[in-house]
């Protein structure tokens, strides 16, 4: 075992994970979080703690991550390149480690400019795949990024994201297999509207033997309304949403444009069990925490195995 | 070259309230091809000056002259017997030009004119466009003559990141995504290969003043290359 963590042992014992997200609240507001955590609490394996996601300012993740393990629950603890340079990465993986988070994901980070700070210096010392190269060394070679030695080594359980939307579509799995190469061990991946599209990379993934090497998470995010369903496909970069899903919310009526969106997550957890090479869903229901125990029973992914 | 725009009239015009008699000097290199510091520029901005200080009740006396580059010694001199005679100095060089000249002249005031703003290339008459941010270890020969330090928002050496849309950067739809050039470049010659390896951490080497001596220029005085 690489961590202990919960979410490696349920992925190593060959179950299929389920892990879900929550944001940190916008002040000084634990309860918030803890509230948010109780949604999640046994209906999954870890829960993903954003760091300042899309730029805007929030409860640090790992301050964060921690009221959740007070809570009794695993975060994946989130960093992202834009708000750190190494000696702060590095810092906050040995503080995070010796509170006992066990799970990271390493990312990029949305750009400044679409926060709330948009003229803010971003650092971008080093990039998400260098990231989970720096984690990989400080866990496994006990040493920092400058080759010094360390007390005691941050055992990670290490996470990168995937977009298996974005073009050049040939790129997708290459990139994959760049970040599996640097060290990760869970990958979760952008959210999946495309179904079509996301069979081909799969099956890219297992042809390449890249699911042998690196748990893959499929990423479901419901969607809530007609409205987020065109938001997503008009103006988050990277998304790909069909018109035949639009429309799909569309016509499920007035008042009826949830119940829809959760039927349609439900279905692709269902396809995702399936699916060869796809070891988890990774559900992101962004303020929705609420709406995930029932979402969790309806795609008959409870009781969560106890490892 | 590097390419300046001039700085608000107002912003300049605050400079110079105190200053009765002041040099505007301009720079007849870079920020003259870009059109913000040359001798018609100095020409242009005096004029204005003059104008808005009349309107004030408060005339300025304006000298001007533009040099071949104020980050030569060489072309500097050639204010020295100038500079003496004003209370103050405009200088629309880029700013190492703008720190040249009142590195020569300690005790007089040297106000930029200009906002020195990147290393760029001449699109058409007027435009310009940032391509390289002077990183001081260049991988271009790696990225197929894209530079990912400036043209990726993010400035990732293992691109692309996952908000790139459809050949776009995720911050406009205007904005190319570098790695998309990239990979197309790169893939139609041939030389993906060079991407699929992981590119390490990067040695700053931007973090501090750099001094070059070119190789045979090194003498005892010069101190080592930084
Ligand atoms: S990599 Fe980019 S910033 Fe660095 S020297 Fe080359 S062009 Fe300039
Ligand atoms: S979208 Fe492309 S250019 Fe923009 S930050 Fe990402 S990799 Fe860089």
């Amino acid at each position: 075992m690489k961590s202990e963590s919960n979410l490696e042992k349920v992925l190593s014992a060959g179950h299929f994970a389920f892990t879900g997200e929550l944001g940190p609240p916008r002040g000084t507001n634990a309860e918030e979080v803890r509230k948010k955590a109780a949604f999640l609490k046994g209906n999954v394996d870890a829960v993903n703690i954003t760091d300042n996601q899309t730029a805007v300012v929030r409860m640090s993740s790992w301050a964060a991550s921690l009221i959740l393990i007070q809570e009794g629950l695993e975060p994946n603890f989130q960093m992202v390149c834009r708000d750190r340079n190494r000696l702060a990465m590095q810092s906050d993986i040995l503080g995070a480690s010796a509170h006992g988070i066990k799970n990271m994901l390493c990312l990029s980070g949305d750009h400044q400019s679409f926060g709330d700070h948009p003229m803010a210096k971003s650092v971008f010392d080093i990039d998400s795949i260098q990231l989970i190269g720096m984690v990989k060394q400080m866990r496994d070679e006990g040493t920092f990024l400058s080759g010094n030695k360390l007390d005691e080594p941050p055992k990670m359980f290490i996470g990168a994201a995937a977009n298996p939307f974005a073009e050049p579509y040939e790129w997708r799995a290459l990139r994959l297999a760049k970040k599996i190469a640097a060290g990760a061990d869970f990958v979760q991946t952008q959210c999946i509207y495309n179904m079509d599209r996301f069979r081909e990379f799969m099956k890219r993934a297992v042809d390449m033997g890249l699911t042998e090497k690196c748990y893959i998470l499929a990423g479901v995010t419901p969607l809530k309304s007609v409205g987020m369903a065109k938001y997503m496909a008009g103006s988050v970069p990277g998304m790909d949403v069909p018109d035949e899903l639009i429309e799909r919310v569309k016509g499920a009526g007035k008042g009826k444009a949830a119940e829809e969106g959760i039927k349609i997550a439900v279905e692709q957890i269902q396809e995702f069990k399936e699916m060869e090479g796809v070891a988890g869903v990774h559900l992101m229901a962004i303020e929705w925490e609420h709406r995930v125990p029932e979402i969790a029973k309806m795609a008959g992914v409870l009781p969560r195995p106890v490892v | 070259m590097i390419v300046a725009k001039r700085k608000p009239f107002d912003e300049i015009k605050d400079f110079l309230k105190d200053y009765k008699k002041v040099l505007t000097a301009g720079c007849g290199t870079c920020v003259a091809v870009c059109l913000a510091g040359g001798e018609k520029e100095v020409s242009v901005l005096n004029a204005e000056l003059d104008m808005a200080r009349r309107l004030d009740n408060k005339p300025i006396e304006l000298g001007a002259i533009t040099i071949e580059r104020q980050c030569d010694r060489e072309y500097l001199e050639a204010l020295d017997s100038m500079v003496e005679g004003y209370d103050a100095v405009l200088s629309l060089a880029c700013g190492a030009g703008i720190q040249f000249l009142a590195e020569r002249y300690p005790e007089k005031p040297v106000f930029p004119g200009v906002d020195t703003t990147f290393i760029g290339v001449n699109q058409d008459v007027g435009w310009y466009e940032e391509r390289c941010r002077s990183c001081s270890s260049c991988v271009l020969g790696m990225t197929a003559g894209i530079c990912p330090v400036t043209m990726c928002a993010k400035g990732l050496y293992n691109g692309p990141c996952g908000g790139t849309n459809k050949g776009s950067c995720e911050i406009s739809k205007d904005q190319p995504c570098a790695w998309y050039m990239i990979y197309e470049r790169l893939s139609k010659q041939n030389r993906l290969d060079n991407i699929l390896k992981i590119t390490p951490v990067q040695d700053w080497q931007n973090q501090k003043p750099r001094t070059v001596i070119q190789p045979g220029y090194k003498t005892s005085e010069n101190s080592a290359e930084k």
